[in-house]
């Protein structure tokens, strides 16, 4: 689904004409791939970068997992486990991305499972009701499209490949989202209000996917600089109100946010300020389910273990068989 | 209205959902990430077949209902499926057999019901065949992995063999409804189908080294509607917002 | 026990057209390769045809000779038709 932009790493000793030629393979919009030179900074970010958003969509499966077995109908059943079978999908093409930078699997998930890496905050948040699967899709998967947009065109070759792909197949994501939004908001008054709560919890936490604010953001501008990323945070998510508030009153809900008001001059929306106490905690660990969710991915990883051993043991018996 | 007739694809649209609804259960902690894509897909066509056979179902009764009326708002009395079907999801040996057992059945079972009387019945028979096909191919593959491989994994296999193995015989259990349906070239004849899946069967066990279970319960009920602790639970969780919210649109 | 192997995955989106590469997945052997890669790259009837390959078994160029490898073949011009003028009346050629 996404990154955040939490990434940062420092260069090394690297000869100054390699260094020159490279920024000028990026200036000219040329793709970097994975054998060619590139500066070790340039490396590590766009691992950390690419594993935060891997795992991102790997945790981000949970949230909406918890409601497939009590979707309201078959319909809705069938979308929302094809939508978080896509995520896993994503997951894997863009570890399948970072792999080529050279690390492996099973270290980026040990990153993972260890706390060492981090994941899209957005995801330590409950799934309450019926209406926060609808949240989710218009809310999350349509914060995570403006940044994932951009990303089509960033400068990595295989990473740009993958989002490409996958803005393909979340297009649908979001949609699906806003219609399950659109029939609660048009429903009963319980269905409605359902819509409203869930709204009200998810708005400010998608505000916040879009990463710290650009003054406090100490990475934008070498990712900037490298065509990593195009846009800052803040132009992202000043993008993302602008888009949604519309839709929101479309429906007839209230967005949470009392200092919210279209801007004449500068053609934007206003916003209040975001609580980023909050933020900065449940990036820490201490959001309302980091801890299950974590607990949920060890326990499919432990639990999985003899599955993956019989698999490969299978396969070594045939080769000794055949030998 | 052929009551015979709606009975019977109940039992069929039973039996593929509650099998969905329970592979869906893993959606997000398979035993990695390949798999649980690839699980997630079985899970996908399974409802995708319910939702067919229940549609034909509303067709035949010619009742004022939808097919999510059939899944959602019908008490576990009422359901058909095999017991088989709606054991919980248990370990991936346990899962993996489970689905093994059932897809070699389903093989059968469409390619004979695609040369059913009943068009539509045949039409959807026709469109499962296809997808039941691959479900075999991976959940045999699978099989043989865990069969022949680590202790552990043997052991577990062994074990969720113990376990299933006397669920399977209710898979072909026929009433008299369902006997008249059969000579009418509407369904399946059940006693072919036994043959054909004890045979494709035994030839897995001896491949895979398992030893038969000397005696264990026979389940059975399904047909009447009498079914095991578990149906009760699953459909709590599964028709709860339908339950909680009468009459809503979603 | 160690991570499972590391398979390319190429698909043929219709028949007609080349198998290409589309991303790679781990599986336990060839088989199994096959299967998720269907599950995993295929999921909206992208292809027809896929092929599996472990990736240790490609053998890539080296992006430091690129220059030497395949620039050589920019300037040998007449080895394109536009590089032959023809009169006018024979241009179809």
């Amino acid at each position: 689904m996404y990154s955040q932009g939490l990434t940062d790493a420092k260069g090394g000793d690297e000869p100054a004409e390699l260094l020159a030629e490279f920024q000028a393979k990026i200036d000219r919009e040329e793709k970097i791939e994975p054998r060619d030179w590139m500066p070790e900074a340039y490396r590590k970010t766009l691992i950390r970068q690419m594993s935060q958003h891997a795992h991102s969509e790997i945790v981000g499966q949970l949230p909406e997992g918890n409601w497939v077995t009590r979707a309201p109908s078959l319909k809705r059943k069938m979308i929302l486990l094809a939508k978080i079978q896509d995520e896993a999908g994503h997951g894997l093409y863009i570890y399948s991305a970072t792999e080529t930078l050279g690390v492996t699997r099973d270290q980026l998930n040990d990153e993972l499972l260890t706390g060492k890496a981090k994941y899209s905050s957005i995801f330590n948040y409950p799934t309450l009701s019926w209406a926060d699967i609808g949240a989710v899709g218009w809310l999350v998967d349509g914060a995570a499209i403006m940044n994932q947009v951009p990303l089509c065109r960033t400068s990595y070759g295989p990473y740009s490949r993958s989002m490409i792909r996958i803005c393909k197949e979340e297009s649908f994501h979001q949609r699906q989202g806003y219609e399950i939004m659109t029939v609660l908001a048009r429903g009963s008054k319980e269905q409605k209000d359902m819509a409203q709560r869930a709204l009200n919890r998810f708005w400010w936490p998608s505000l916040m996917m879009f990463g710290p604010s650009d003054k406090d953001s100490k990475h934008s501008e070498q990712s900037m600089k490298w065509k990593i990323k195009r846009f800052t945070n803040d132009e992202l998510r000043q993008k993302f109100i602008d888009a949604t508030v519309p839709q929101a009153e479309h429906l007839g809900l209230t967005v949470p946010d009392p200092e919210l008001k279209w801007n004449e001059q500068t053609g934007h929306y206003d916003h209040g300020e975001i609580d980023w106490n909050e933020f900065v905690n449940v990036i820490k660990g201490n959001g309302p389910c980091n801890k299950e969710r974590m607990q949920a991915r060890i326990k499919a990883h432990e639990e999985g273990a003899w599955v993956r051993e019989a698999a490969q043991q299978y396969h070594a018996n045939k080769k000794s068989e055949a030998a | 209205m052929e009551p015979a007739l709606y009975q019977y694809l109940l039992r069929l649209a039973d039996s593929s959902l509650t099998m969905g609804q329970r592979l869906a259960e893993w959606c997000g902690h398979g035993p990695y990430l390949e798999e649980d894509v690839a699980l997630t897909n079985v899970s996908l066509d399974l409802i995708g077949h319910a939702q067919m056979f229940y549609q034909i179902a509303v067709e035949v009764s010619g009742e004022h209902k939808t097919p999510d009326d059939l899944a959602f708002l019908r008490d576990a009395h009422e359901f058909r499926n095999p017991l088989l079907t709606e054991l919980p999801k248990g370990d991936f040996a346990y899962t993996t057999l489970k689905q093994y057992f059932v897809d070699v059945f389903n093989l059968h079972l469409y390619q004979a019901l695609s040369k059913s009387k009943h068009q539509p019945l045949a039409q959807a028979a026709k469109k499962a065949l296809m997808e039941v096909k691959y479900h075999l191919t991976r959940s045999q593959a699978w099989c043989e992995r865990l069969s022949l491989s680590t202790d552990e994994a043997k052991q577990r296999m062994q074990q969720a063999f113990d376990d299933l193995w006397f669920y399977t015989p209710e898979l072909f259990e026929t009433d008299e409804a369902m006997l008249q349906l059969a000579d009418q070239g509407l369904i399946a004849d059940y006693s072919v189908l036994q043959s054909y899946w004890q045979q494709q069967v035994s030839d897995l066990i001896s491949k895979c080294q398992l030893v038969v279970p000397q005696s264990g319960w026979l389940a059975t009920g399904g047909l009447q509607g009498e079914h095991s602790e578990h149906l009760g639970y699953m459909l709590a969780e599964m028709q709860f917002l339908q339950r909680a919210y009468p009459g809503c649109e979603w | 026990m160690s991570e499972m192997k590391l398979y390319e995955v190429f698909i043929r989106a219709k028949s007609g057209l080349n198998h290409r590469h589309v991303g790679s997945l781990h599986a336990s052997d060839a088989e199994m390769a096959l299967m998720n890669a269907r599950d995993v790259y295929t999921r909206r009837k992208e292809g027809v045809s896929i092929w599996v390959v472990e990736s240790c078994h490609i053998t890539a160029s080296n992006p430091e000779h690129e220059h030497e490898w395949f620039d050589p073949a920019e300037d040998k011009v007449y080895r394109h038709p536009t590089f032959y003028p023809l009169d006018k009346e024979v241009e179809n050629m």
